[in-house]
């Protein structure tokens, strides 16, 4: 149990049963956090690539991943720097739907994420797996702007969003664990914003 | 273009500790600046924040970043400056309740946008973005090593901008945005290649920080100038309480 601050109460009218712990409703903001330069990825410069443990290293361009049937992702998105937003839809390509193309091996129990950026994060295979993980191009009806990821971002909103890697570029399958750019800088392996897995040890 | 890692792999628990404020000073009608003594001191890198964490009776808590402005030394304090922001859950409490003597929850520092004194930095703040550029700045002059840095802020006002006494120097340069004081040599306006294209001596890793508006447009501005993308790190605030 954490001490308690003199004087504090908090606003608890703006509690909502969808916020995780230690979270606030960012309401009308949507927050811009990234740790690198802004690029600029065109559409026509985009590909999406899974490779690692997998049978087949499959490459999609932007008409390629578009052709495929699409998946609706309609929830909430948490950030560890406490804000969250309620109540979005992101419109893209279900991972699932990518992965059976790819044909993960048996080995594979992890996979990192990489962005045109450079930027990595880590995941295991199993929080991509089963309807939980996306690849976004449109947030709220509207082509996802560059500052939040676009032309495309994967998505996976149970876990913290750093979790879900602007202008990502594809995925590698491991058969290990492997930390990602913000968890080798102290950041949570896994992020679980429902048990607040914050920082590492946490 | 690759992004560089800025720590060493590491899996050490980050504990909460409770500090203790012994001063509270204002930096700017808008601005004030907290000194913490931690019971467990942690060497930062200038740039590096520390999390803030509220907790009422209940159990409900809030908590925010903030940047340390304070450049690392041996005391077992830090100081971090926080804006007060209308609403804002947290820097409303910090600015209208704490005083000298209260206890506040922080862990740190955290963060990948720090410096270690080791290169030439360009360092470029907007608003409260000069908190973790002042730490840099403050440390290299600590070390003796004020000529690896350079630092543009930007500031609406004169009254608007942190740490007023501190800044002058030749290693920094202050713009106006909205409002000028009679002396100051540039005509308001926002950050321009001008103003940063003198200051790029090559090789030097540029820290940006601002609101995301600023931190874009400053971004562009040092690519103009000629600094590499892989070289720009940014520290984006987004509007938190």
């Amino acid at each position: 149990m954490a001490g308690i601050t003199r004087g504090f109460v908090g606003r608890r009218r703006e509690r909502d049963s969808r916020l995780p712990p230690g979270q606030y409703d960012a309401r009308d903001e949507w927050p811009v956090l990234h740790a690198e330069a802004t690029p600029n990825i065109t559409t026509d410069r985009w590909t999406f690539t899974i490779e690692g443990l997998v049978e087949n290293t499959v490459t999609w361009d932007w008409d390629e991943i578009h052709a495929l049937p699409r998946s609706r992702y309609e929830g909430d998105i948490h950030c560890v720097t406490t804000w969250s937003k309620l109540g979005m839809t992101f419109d893209g390509v279900s991972v699932d739907t990518l992965l059976a193309a790819a044909k993960p091996q048996p080995s594979a129990t992890h996979v990192m994420a990489v962005s045109h950026t450079g930027y990595t994060t880590n995941l295991p295979l199993d929080d991509i797996t089963g309807g939980k993980a996306w690849v976004v191009w449109d947030a709220d009806g509207e082509p996802l702007s560059t500052i939040h990821g676009g032309p495309a971002r994967l998505l996976v909103p149970h876990l913290y969003f750093w979790k879900s890697a602007k202008w990502v570029s594809g995925l590698r399958l491991m058969d290990h664990d492997e930390q990602g750019f913000w968890e080798r800088n102290g950041y949570h392996d896994r992020g679980d914003p429902w048990t607040e897995q914050r920082y590492q040890g946490d | 273009m690759t992004l560089t890692p800025g720590g060493t792999a590491h899996r050490r628990t980050l504990r909460w500790q409770t500090a203790r404020v012994l001063a509270v000073r204002d930096e700017t009608p808008r601005a004030r600046t907290f000194r913490l003594a931690l019971p467990e001191p942690r060497p930062h890198l200038p740039g590096q924040y520390y999390v803030v964490r509220l907790t009422a009776p209940d159990g409900y808590t809030a908590s925010r970043d903030y940047s340390v402005a304070s450049p690392p030394d041996d005391t077992g304090e830090i100081e971090l400056t926080v804006e007060r922001l209308d609403d804002g859950e947290v820097s409303e409490f910090l600015h209208d309740v704490v005083v000298p003597g209260d206890e506040l929850e922080v862990r740190g520092p955290i963060g990948y946008f720090g410096w270690d004194a080791s290169s030439p930095a360009l360092l470029v703040g907007g608003g409260s973005g000069v908190v973790p550029l002042m730490a840099m700045l403050r440390h290299a002059r600590r070390i003796g090593r004020p000529d690896l840095v350079r630092l543009v802020v930007s500031a609406r006002s004169p009254e608007d901008l942190y740490y007023a006494d501190e800044l002058p120097g030749p290693e920094t340069t202050v713009i106006y945005t909205r409002h000028a004081p009679p002396d100051a040599g540039r005509a308001v306006g926002r950050l321009a290649i001008a103003d940063v294209a003198p200051l790029v001596r090559g090789g030097e890793t540029a820290y940006v920080c601002g609101s995301s508006g600023f931190a874009d447009a400053a971004t562009h501005v040092l690519i103009e100038a000629g600094v590499q993308v892989q070289d720009i790190r940014v520290e984006r605030f987004g509007p938190s309480g």
